[in-house]
């Protein structure tokens, strides 16, 4: 296409023919120019008294203490009230996908570890899922009870620290957070025993676990998810019915059943409000059917339900743990038949999905054959749960926004990706 | 020892020729003070971490010296040499101006504090008149702060700190009324005087051992809470909203001058509960009286900022709405309630037999009770409270 003047331009938009007759004719596709800049303009806030300049537009983030990693809300005020809210993402983006499949199966798995870095065990659960969905490989029994244990003990570490830092965005000067980081160390202290590494474990293989766990190691194991329940009740004391809490939390940034369903949000976010739907009982994966386990649900839907809903996951998920280290059987922890190297799923595709902590985390995969994946996609929750924050922040005050974020419970890292 | 430091101050004053000694008596009480309530800053930073850190299942600051005790002059030293960086769209001279007016009336208001027996810079008649007007005068540094930063989170954080402080000066007055009623005079020193053993008994006659002083203190400390911008009322300065409110734009030394200025003021808060309330100088008890009297200022003076660090550890923040409620439709006819019952105690003063006394008593607390679980019906309705959730199996 020949390079045209803004004149030129400007009348084509409009329909009036082409302004030079070597232009482009009907069989070219002239796609429209712009109408205004080619970013997107700020959005106009409506109100009659926004046009009188009362409102104040504040840009929080990317680089502020409480939008927990790189995030940046445009927020429009009236006082102290928004009236637009605009969540922009993308700071951390890392090109996680298409690395991904620039790599093997087997390379993919570290990289699932920085997705969301606090749960880093169930990310590779749900990839090793993916895979062994792909290619039919199946997991010894000992290595399923294993993903059981890790997965609910990244479950407690990733909601004590939760709640950690919703205390914290509240202005509780840290202290709910360090009695949540104090349990957090026990936990990693045992991953690291087991994975070798406290945060970015790479634990789990298709057909199986990369290591096996040592009697020691089950038995402190035992022990911390024996002391967890005390943790929870002082957390609880200190929180439940705190009155600031109770003022602060109940009847802000209620989101109904019905838009958090419309809006794909899933995990602890939908459960407060009122949809019982927990993978773990909707399509059970691994041997969850074996656990004896409730649902907590809550009916509001306001931020207080949602802190509701993980202090009591946690005590259900003790519930899983005690029963899954009882029952552990002894075995082989990885399957021999699986390879790991030069390994080569038939072609086809598969979705391997599982109950992240913060939601329903997915891997679809589709395979051409090859050593690596032809197209390797991932259902962030943390992303798809923060899509609706406007709608649930709209007439709220600024410091009601920053404890609802908190309550989305996001990872920049899944994100963003 | 009691008389240490006033003797101290006769004999220096003594050194100078007739004609100057006035001017040398103010500058020795004042020296004096900026002296001992600027190292007791960095003392009181040290001890707020350390405890927030116990509180918190942490050492704190350890590094530093023994039990890490000069962690505040490291912290002095980093602010003295930061860069001190002025915004190109700031008004340079509120924005330097600021700092200022928020530690000044701070200091003034020392004035007037009776630190010990006959130890006070100034004898004022009216010197609770005088604590509490330049107190007031804080709000403008703050406002100054965020206007003239040109930043939209210190313009918020400034209107806060002004709503709040203006709405937090009238129950803070209210609750210091009747200590004025009872004792019938406005000088600080007086004050602490009625608050003596009189004649005899063991006890001292503390206004906090009476119904209505007890309910006054606590009202006082809630509102000296909110008018120092403590937890949990730091809204103007909100670390997770709005950052750091007024004092986002500055650096280095003129940020550490906010920091003095509320330490400053939360002494001066907690010496004016001590001095009302809590019997300013004078011992609890008759055999406990040989300790210095000053010794029982500074005591009392950290027993309060105790309870400041303690609070602050506990608790989250309000909400910016809720802490205007609080003032407002809480804490202000409770004040008023509290008012009436300290003008019940004092009608009926000198009751001749043991039930009356009873009565006196039962007066004194039900009322500031009744009033308390009525406003809290008829404020916070409808009453937030725990939920039952139920289980999907």
């Amino acid at each position: 296409m020949s390079r045209q003047t803004e004149g030129q331009q400007f009348a084509s938009a409009l329909g009036m023919g082409n302004a030079s007759p070597e232009g482009p004719r009907g069989d070219s596709p002239v796609l429209p120019p712009p109408a205004g800049p080619l970013y997107e303009a700020k959005p106009k806030p409506g109100s009659a008294r926004a046009a009188e300049g009362e409102t104040l537009e504040v840009a929080v983030g990317p680089h502020h203490p409480s939008t927990h990693g790189v995030f940046r809300m445009d927020v429009v005020l009236d006082g102290e009230r928004i009236i637009s809210l605009k969540p922009r993402f993308g700071y951390l983006h890392r090109n996680h996908e298409k690395l991904c499949e620039g790599g093997t199966y087997l390379m993919a798995i570290p990289y699932t570890d920085r997705l969301d870095y606090f749960c880093s065990l169930t990310n590779n659960w749900a990839y090793v899922l993916a895979v062994e969905k792909l290619a039919g490989v199946e997991a010894p029994e000992r290595a399923e009870y294993l993903r059981v244990i890790t997965a609910e003990l990244t479950r407690l570490l990733n909601h004590s620290c939760l709640v950690g830092f919703l205390l914290q965005d509240m202005g509780a000067m840290g202290t709910p957070l360090m009695y949540a980081f104090r349990e957090r160390e026990k936990l990693v202290d045992l991953f690291e025993e087991l994975t070798g590494a406290r945060m970015m474990c790479n634990y789990m293989r298709f057909g199986g676990c990369r290591t096996d766990a040592s009697a020691g190691w089950l038995e402190r194991t035992r022990r911390v998810v024996d002391d967890f329940p005390r943790f929870l009740d002082e957390f609880e004391d200190l929180l439940t019915s705190n009155e600031i809490l109770l003022a602060r939390t109940q009847g802000v940034g209620k989101l109904s059943a019905e838009l958090a369903i419309n809006a794909g949000v899933t995990g602890p976010m939908l459960r407060a409000s009122g949809v019982a739907y927990d993978i773990r009982k909707a399509a059970p994966y691994g041997i969850y059917e074996r656990f004896a386990f409730r649902v907590p649900v809550g009916e509001h839907g306001d931020v207080y339900d949602r802190y509701m809903i993980r202090m009591l996951e946690m005590r259900e998920s003790v519930r899983i743990l005690k029963q899954a280290l009882k029952e552990i059987p002894e075995g082989p922890v990885l399957n021999p038949k699986a390879r790991r190297r030069n390994f080569r799923p038939p072609v086809g595709e598969a979705y391997g999905r599982l109950e992240a902590p913060k939601g329903e985390l997915g891997f679809y995969l589709i395979s051409d054959g090859s050593p690596r994946p032809y197209r390797f996609r991932i259902r962030a929750p943390s992303f798809i749960n923060l899509t609706i924050l406007e709608d649930m922040c709209l007439g709220h005050t600024l410091q009601d926004a920053v404890i609802i974020l908190g309550s989305v419970d996001i990872v920049m890292g899944e994100v963003d990706r | 020892m009691d008389q240490l430091f006033v003797n101290l101050k006769a004999w220096a004053v003594g050194l100078f020729p007739q004609p100057v000694q006035l001017w040398v008596s103010m500058a020795i009480s004042a020296g004096a003070i900026v002296g001992v309530f600027s190292g007791m800053f960095a003392f009181a930073t040290w001890m707020e971490r350390k405890g927030l850190g116990r509180f918190q299942n942490r050492l704190g600051p350890n590094r530093v010296g023994p039990w890490g005790l000069f962690q505040p002059v490291a912290d002095g030293l980093k602010m003295l040499i930061k860069e001190d960086i002025v915004p190109r769209a700031a008004d340079r001279g509120a924005h330097f101006l600021a700092p200022l007016l928020v530690v000044t009336p701070t200091v003034l208001a020392y004035a007037v504090l009776p630190m010990g027996r006959g130890m006070s810079a100034v004898d004022m008649e009216a010197g609770l008149l005088f604590f509490l007007a330049v107190g007031g005068l804080k709000e403008f540094g703050f406002l100054l702060a965020g206007w003239s930063s040109r930043n939209k989170y210190a313009l918020l954080g400034a209107l806060r700190a002004l709503a709040q402080m203006i709405s937090y000066e009238a129950p803070l007055v209210l609750a210091v009324v009747p200590v004025v009623m009872v004792a019938g005079t406005l000088s600080l020193a007086q004050i602490v005087e009625l608050q003596g053993f009189g004649e005899s008994g063991a006890l001292a006659h503390w206004m906090a051992f009476t119904p209505w002083g007890a309910v006054g203190f606590v009202l006082f400390m809630i509102a000296a809470t909110a008018e120092s911008n403590r937890s949990p009322f730091d809204m103007p300065e909100g670390e997770s909203e709005i950052i750091a409110g007024p004092m986002v734009e500055y650096s280095g030394f003129k940020y550490a001058l906010f920091y003095l200025g509320e330490y400053m003021g939360l002494f001066a808060v907690s010496g004016l509960g001590a001095t009302l309330f809590l019997g300013g100088w004078q011992a609890p008890v008759r055999f406990l009286a040989w300790f210095p009297s000053w010794g029982w200022f500074f005591l009392k003076l950290l027993f309060c900022l105790g309870l400041f660090i303690w609070l602050r550890a506990t608790l989250p923040r309000l909400r910016v709405d809720q802490l205007m409620g609080l003032a407002w439709k809480f804490l202000l006819p409770m004040t008023l309630i509290n008012l009436v019952g300290a003008g019940l105690w004092r009608w009926t003063e000198g009751a001749p037999a043991w039930y009356w006394e009873a009565a006196r008593w039962a007066i004194g607390l039900g009322l500031p009770i009744l009033g308390w679980r009525a406003l809290s019906a008829a404020v916070f309705r409808p009453r937030r409270r725990r939920r039952v959730y139920r289980f999907a199996e």
